[in-house]
């Protein structure tokens, strides 16, 4: 077992630099507790973790199955809402709630998809971007007692109590939920055709539908996983505030990720990493600097100059750069290599 | 009443309708869902504000720069931002959203938080079915439907026209034909956010401004124009009046829950597109457009 997984590492990643950076990063992340202890920074984490998951989830669903969801907030305030209400009403501990949480996310993925089947990308994105707003201005104008109106829900208990804990936690679920999510949509799979099937769906859903794949019944695995994810993401957010507000289904929360999500790179799952583990880094950088009134504005800018060099997203323009497929066996390669590595046949 | 309901349809119709068209041209014509299109109508009312209040400039002279100076600005953002772009569509609307975010600090920093209000260009007012209108309200109308005449003429009777609807249907036959797609599509540009100026120079005195005057109407004219049928002029004309009656029936029907004429524009649209997917005059496959 543990031959095995050097073997992989040394064959299947130590040659591949974008898969060595990926490697890195994550060690990184997981000593980062060790450099520093200090709440802020891990609190800073444990969000971007967080939305991480969350970028991810769209990329899943609107990157990899092109159904362009303008509105995935909605499953992120389920999330937090539902585990909320559970435990305002029956009083469950977090364990429960969140995945119970989580699980609602994907059941309200289920619905929501019902109505949005039969449209095409551009009215499905508008279609699902009305929902979330729907609901918020729903939300604030029922009376208190139900969901909180305005205010909001809050005094639900934290995850954990230590603050290297909570960051563990976060970190462990994100890396599986991205772990899972990459198999489920990696295409040349040999275990899951989920992959495969959503590649074809965005691709052309006629043809899809013609090789005798059931493209409705994966239309709506696919709103049911990405919002499964975002619900999860949605229900931690909620527990490290220990607050909820209507305010998480606004477009701001929708469209960020979004941006995210294109700025890192669409229909990659490492771009959706890259891009949220890049910008929101930075803004947060700028707030403690002088210019920090002006950090959206920088923000916008940089995403506006990124996308007009490298539309297809920042990861993937330095994955090119760094990486080079084999023409005859598609194996990955550094681009400083003549020759593949597998096959030996000459790269250009 | 029913007086009432009559006028506010027709003084909020005419304003969405002009939004409405800008943005239906353009995503007819070039497929980009310009989601920047409301922040250049309000950077058209605050260079109104701008030009009359801070430089005290004559009225109609502050009108046509800002009418101008949008338009000439679509044009500059098609031709160095979107043109280049244009086939991948996530990137046209995230930069057309950044676009707008943009816009919107940049408003706040150079305007502060607080709403700011433009004279009137005609003072004075009337009672029109029992209702008490301002002139300005008036004038609004008169503009706006003479505005979308002119936009009717000239999409169906002159050279260019022809070469925005040829366009519209296929890009690829149309460049065979010897029409420039690109240009073709910074003039349609270029006259969409002129149509965004023309709305916010005639609303700007009646609401005033501020900084987020870009988000409200963004979510009233995307609803109007997935109603009308993405694309379709007709159809985001006739949205445009069918959104505006929603509203003021939210607005008459229930005074105190008034903010929730987004959410009931919202339910519209989403029955509609229940009922029939493409929207009124929409079309599911590529047909003629118009």
């Amino acid at each position: 077992m543990l031959r095995r997984l050097l073997k992989d590492f040394r064959f299947g990643v130590l040659p591949v630099p974008g898969r060595l950076l990926a490697v890195v990063f994550f060690v990184f992340l997981f000593i980062f507790p060790v450099i520093t202890s200090a709440r802020y920074p891990l609190h800073v984490f444990n969000l971007i973790a967080i939305f991480a998951m969350f970028a991810v989830s769209w990329d899943l669903l609107s990157g990899y199955t092109g159904q362009v969801n303008f509105g995935h907030a909605i499953f992120f305030g389920a999330g937090g809402y539902a585990s909320a209400l559970l435990w305002q009403h029956l009083g469950w501990q977090p364990w429960a709630t969140v995945p119970l949480g989580a699980l609602i996310a994907a059941c309200v993925g289920i619905v929501t998809c019902l109505p949005a089947l039969r449209l095409r990308p551009p009215y499905l994105s508008l279609l699902t971007m009305a929902f979330p707003l729907i609901l918020e201005e729903v939300l604030k104008s029922l009376p208190r007692e139900i969901a909180g109106g305005h205010y909001g829900l809050r005094g639900f208990p934290l995850l954990t109590t230590s603050p290297a804990g909570e960051y563990y936690l976060i970190l462990i679920v994100m890396t599986l939920s991205v772990l899972m999510m990459w198999k489920l949509t990696d295409a040349g799979s040999k275990y899951v055709r989920t992959g495969l099937i959503f590649h074809a769906i965005r691709e052309d859903e006629i043809a899809a539908r013609a090789t005798g794949i059931n493209t409705i019944r994966y239309k709506i695995l696919a709103f049911a996983i990405g919002g499964f994810f975002a619900g999860l993401a949605g229900a931690l957010y909620a527990h490290i505030f220990s607050a909820v507000g209507p305010a998480v289904f606004s477009m701001v929360n929708s469209f960020t990720i979004i941006i995210y999500v294109v700025f890192g790179g669409i229909v990659s799952i490492y771009g959706a990493v890259v891009g949220v583990y890049t910008l929101y880094p930075l803004v947060e950088l700028l707030r403690a600097t002088a210019i920090s009134g002006y950090r959206f504005l920088i923000m916008t800018g940089l995403v506006i100059l990124v996308l007009l060099f490298m539309p297809e997203g920042v990861a993937v323009w330095i994955r090119d750069k760094i990486e080079r497929e084999c023409p005859r066996c598609k194996l990955a390669n550094g681009a400083w290599r003549k020759q593949c590595r597998a096959c030996s046949a000459p790269l250009h | 009443m029913i007086e009432q309901l009559i006028v506010l349809t027709v003084l909020r119709g005419c304003l969405y309708s002009l939004l409405a068209l800008g943005m239906s041209l353009i995503y007819g014509v070039g497929r980009i869902i310009n989601l920047a299109h409301t922040a250049f109508f309000m950077l058209a009312a605050f260079g109104l504000y701008y030009l009359t209040s801070s430089l005290g400039w004559p009225m109609f002279a502050s009108i046509a720069v800002a009418i101008v100076g949008i338009a000439a600005l679509g044009l500059l953002v098609y031709r160095y931002l979107l043109d280049r772009i244009r086939q991948h569509g996530a990137a046209v609307l995230i930069v057309t959203v950044a676009l707008a975010m943009a816009i919107q600090e940049l408003m706040l920093k150079g305007f502060g938080s607080l709403p700011s209000s433009i004279e009137y260009v005609l003072e004075g007012r009337r009672e029109i079915l029992g209702i008490i209108v301002y002139d300005q309200q008036l004038l609004t109308v008169g503009v706006a439907a003479v505005v979308i005449v002119i936009v009717w003429l000239v999409l169906s009777k002159t050279k260019l026209g022809i070469s925005i609807r040829a366009t519209a249907d296929d890009p690829e036959v149309a460049s065979l034909m010897g029409i420039s797609v690109s240009r073709t599509l910074m003039v349609t540009m270029a006259i969409g956010t002129g149509l965004a100026g023309v709305a916010a120079v005639l609303v700007a005195p009646l609401q005033g401004v501020i900084y987020y005057m870009w988000l409200a109407p963004l979510m009233m004219v995307l609803v109007i124009v997935v109603l009308g049928g993405l694309g379709s002029i007709k159809g985001s004309i006739i949205g445009a009046f069918i959104i505006a009656l929603v509203e003021a029936l939210v607005f008459t029907l229930m005074p105190t829950q008034a903010y929730l004429y987004t959410v009931a524009a919202l339910t519209v649209m989403v029955v509609m597109l229940v009922v029939r997917p493409a929207g009124l005059f929409g079309t599911l496959f590529e047909e003629e457009r118009l």
